[in-house]
């Protein structure tokens, strides 16, 4: 840095140099450039590294009790912090049960939804608030759910239940106690509105990436508007639906807030969903707070265990995304 | 065959053709019909829990927003009435401060790195795709990540620890964000100013990212809203406090974490300062919405 | 396809459309006015013109393929052997079947080569045997040879060309009587625009095509009857597409009435 030209120049004549000069020379502009590039791509490999450091950190905390417990915890249901034994096979099977119940309400409600706002079925100045609405629950923090949901949809919704229970109690899902509010069934209910606008969003861009052409194609064809949807538009955008399937079970899995307020925290296994249970993210939102060390790590076991759920499912959604739009 | 030559044929008495729905078409149209309305009932049934939700605490905690001791008092103790939430108020500005202070310098130019410098790298796709899965990572998992990083080793629940969970929790948010924004700028203002001799470090400052700087400010302020919502990553974090702090160092309420408890103890006031803190909430996130909605509107490069 | 001809010869016109008074809205504006024409049987027509001129929009009439754009509005008559296309009792769905369509680029459904030809056949309900129906139709559209070892393949994995007839002998699949064909050779390489021109030949044998062209060589080569648009401009800019004239191609392009007429196919046309 002795001089602007610095090392070039040597080689070439002061006359010349204040002509022409385009060798490449250290400046501080250069410096600058470079150091930039530089520190964007440390903090982008930090960004990228969080994942990982997050996955090491969960093992590590956990890694106690895996000793301890190994895989007999996913199978166990014993849960006891005075014997110090763990097993988390009821909250599993509650994340599970309160996921799918979310899914099969938010699968067709959230296609169904999304073809209703891509086709014309009512003209654009309904569908476009309506449009705005979905993104809106997709902001709505979950504790406030929890919250309505405690002292307004337990009571609205407990005469439904006991009415399933009643007319359909025959069926083993339906069965057991009379139900009081709190069960599987009503997290389920509050998941599946809340995982419904992933699904709709996804779903209504893959709609809307689909060329016109195909569409008239088959109608030209004699095919009606739904025959259209059902046989074209939804296989041809399929990867798109089913990887918005995943990324919104990715969210029933993990949701905390709904499931500790509206699950009824009951660590039991019940063949009824009209029964409490507890999830996962249950658990440790209601124990992690006054738990002993062994008990600390058998909770981050059960994280360790809703980390790989979550993270199977994300990126199965991920790859396909990328492959669909690779093929595009 | 026959059947179908029928079809194909078909006549009226006066020689033309019919074109009117026949049995089978009008058997296709009136499943078409079901179908339309069936889908109409699903978009009520995400619709009507929506309305349901903004009236119930609306109705529940608007009224209790104009009383000011909300946001000065702390709440009562057990048994007595009235109070506020004002230490969780500043317990959320501080927690979302210092994860804006995390996230938004590093998702900013992790976003530069992705859009500008990195675009259609190895390393690029690998930190898109790690960020894409870290948006789907639970939160209450990303709480759990800031308590072995941050509560551990300094042994003690803390504001700090709060931000930090909660700036992982938006990182991916801004960095996906940003780089969107970033590449909506058109590549002719790149070549522009490069063309006239601008570093390429001139160029992302002083062009692109001014250039992107609406979009960029949506998405960090959606970031931040997303935030301000959340509970789970809080709990064994920020953890909760009944009192005032201002100490990044100790536990801190935040007001998510205040309806959490609040909603699940039996005693009215609280009850009450819960749905004021759902409502403040919900204004948050709906006003930050609305304002996203009326900036990606306004400006279309 | 014995009852079909039979009718035919009983209503002794050969008149498959006749065009009164047509005019195309697009909302609040006129995009195509005042046509009348009349599309004969078994004859190749076709729709030639500056771009803007409203042949797409015009063929989109005779299938109701218009009604898809939202406030798209047809005036007049258009009738098919008689009867309003239009009328309050039509069912698109029913005139779709009866008159197919080829696009002008390529589109076949993301299904296998099998599927593509079999979806029109299984949404109309009709019941044949569908081995010989995609036999048959792919014959007709001579792809047969071409991709009888493959038929589990996706026809998004034949050539353009190939594509182009796979669209072809899907919309004959379902037996229509009239066959719409906008620009089918417009995104195709010469060779493959030949090839379709000799099958558009053949298929006049059994149907009645219609077919919008840019090229004026295609045209003369393919149409029996041609038909020659132009749009002039109206206010801001906005331009309406009207029929300058239409009669045996022959005539359109040696001999035409109108001035304009000349110069287009001379191609003195401004």
């Amino acid at each position: 840095m002795t001089s602007v030209t610095g090392g070039s120049g040597d080689r070439s004549s002061t006359a010349n140099r204040q002509l022409v000069d385009i060798d490449k020379r250290v400046t501080t502009a250069g410096v600058l450039d470079s150091g930039f590039r530089g520190l964007t791509l440390i903090l982008a490999l930090a960004g990228g590294a969080c994942l990982a450091w997050i996955i090491v950190q969960a093992a590590i905390a956990a890694w106690p009790a895996m000793q301890l417990f190994g895989f007999g915890f996913i199978f166990n249901t014993t849960w006891s912090p005075v014997t110090g034994i763990y097993g988390a096979l009821p909250q599993i099977y509650g994340t599970l049960v309160t996921s799918f119940v979310a899914l099969v309400i938010a699968i067709p409600v959230g296609i169904g939804t999304a073809i209703f706002l891509t086709e014309d079925f009512v003209p654009s100045y309904i569908r476009s608030p309506i449009g705005f609405a979905i993104e809106l629950i997709v902001a709505i923090p979950s504790v406030v759910l929890g919250l309505w949901g405690i002292f307004v949809l337990v009571p609205m919704i407990r005469p439904f239940f006991q009415f399933l229970h009643s007319t359909l109690g025959w069926i083993p899902i339906f069965g057991g106690d009379a139900p009081r509010g709190n069960n599987l069934l009503l997290v389920g209910l509050v998941l599946s509105v809340m995982i419904s606008p992933i699904i709709i969003s996804i779903t209504k861009s893959t709609f809307e990436s689909i060329p016109p052409e195909l569409r008239q194609g088959s109608l030209a064809l004699g095919a009606t508007r739904w025959e259209t949807i059902l046989r074209v538009l939804i296989p041809a955008g399929l990867s798109g639906i089913v990887s918005s399937v995943m990324l919104a079970m990715g969210r029933a899995l993990g949701e905390t807030m709904v499931a500790a307020m509206l699950v009824g925290n009951a660590n039991r296994i019940s063949a009824s969903i009209l029964q409490p249970g507890s999830t996962i993210t249950s658990l440790i939102a209601s124990q992690f707070g006054e738990a002993g060390r062994t008990q600390v790590s058998a909770l981050m076991y059960a994280g360790v265990v809703l980390m790989v759920l979550a993270l199977v499912v994300n990126i199965f959604a991920e790859m396909i995304i990328r492959r669909f739009q690779n093929v595009e | 065959m026959t059947s179908i030559q029928d079809q194909a044929g078909a006549t009226t008495p006066s020689g033309m053709p019919d074109l009117t729905s026949s049995s089978v078409s009008g058997n296709r149209n009136r499943v078409g019909t079901i179908l339309t309305i069936v889908s109409g009932v699903f978009v009520a049934f995400i619709i009507i829990p929506l309305l349901l939700v903004l009236w119930d605490v609306g109705g529940r905690g608007l009224p209790l927003l104009f009383n000011t001791d909300l946001y000065t008092e702390l709440p009562p103790p057990p048994g007595l009435e009235d109070g506020g939430f004002g230490h969780a108020i500043i317990g959320s500005l501080m927690t979302l401060g210092i994860a804006a202070a995390i996230s938004f310098p590093v998702g900013v130019l992790a976003a530069v790195y992705l859009a500008e410098f990195g675009r259609g790298t190895r390393i690029a796709y690998l930190v898109k795709f790690s960020a894409n899965v870290l948006t789907g990572v639970p939160a209450i998992l990303i709480g759990l990540f800031a308590y072995t990083i941050v509560v551990r080793p300094l042994g003690s629940f803390s504001a700090f620890s709060g931000g930090v969970a909660l700036g992982v929790l938006m990182l991916p948010i801004v960095i996906r964000s940003t780089e969107e924004a970033l590449l909506l700028v058109p590549n002719e203002m790149r070549q522009a100013a490069t063309g006239i001799g601008a570093t390429r470090f001139q160029t992302i400052t002083r062009i692109i990212i001014p250039a992107a700087m609406s979009a960029i400010v949506t998405g960090l302020i959606l970031s931040l809203a997303r935030a301000a919502g959340e509970a789970a990553p809080l709990l064994f974090t920020a953890f909760n406090n009944s009192f005032w702090n201002t100490d990044p160092m100790r536990p801190i309420a935040t007001l998510p974490v205040l309806i959490y408890f609040f909603s699940i103890i039996p005693y009215k006031p609280q009850q009450d300062l819960a749905w004021a803190a759902a409502v403040v909430l919900l204004i948050i996130v709906l006003t930050a919405s609305l304002l996203a909605r009326f900036f990606s509107r306004a400006k279309k490069f | 396809m014995q009852t079909q001809v039979d009718n035919q010869t009983q209503t002794e016109t050969k008149r498959v459309f006749k065009l009164d008074n047509v005019n195309v809205y697009y909302g609040p504006h006129l995009a195509l006015r005042d046509v009348n024409m009349d599309i004969m049987e078994h004859e190749v027509t076709s729709f030639i013109g500056p771009s803007g001129c409203g042949k797409s929009t015009l063929l989109r009439c005779f299938n109701r393929l218009n009604d898809l754009i939202t406030g798209a509005r047809v005036e007049g008559n258009v009738t098919y052997h008689g009867a309003n296309l239009y009328g309050e009792k039509v069912d698109p769905v029913v005139v779709r079947r009866k008159i197919g369509m080829v696009f002008q680029k390529p589109n076949p459904f993301p299904k296998s080569i099998y599927e593509n030809i079999a979806f029109g056949v299984r949404v109309n309900g009709m019941k044949v045997n569908m081995d010989e129906v995609v036999e048959q139709s792919l014959r007709g559209a001579a792809l047969w040879d071409e991709v009888k070892d493959k038929l589990k393949d996706s026809g998004l994995s034949l050539s353009g060309g190939q594509q182009q007839r796979l669209c072809i002998a899907r919309a004959i699949a379902v037996q229509p009587e009239v066959i719409l064909m906008d620009e089918p050779c417009s995104a195709l390489d010469p060779i493959s625009t030949l090839r379709i021109e000799e099958l558009i030949k053949e298929l006049k044998q059994k149907y009645t095509i219609v077919i919008v062209t840019h090229n004026m060589q295609q045209a003369s080569r393919v149409a029996d009857v041609t038909a020659f648009f132009n749009a002039e401009a109206v206010e801001k800019g906005r331009r309406v597409g009207y029929l300058v004239e239409y009669g045996p191609t022959e005539m359109i392009f040696n001999t035409p009435r109108e001035q304009y007429t000349l110069d287009y196919v001379s191609g003195r046309f401004g």
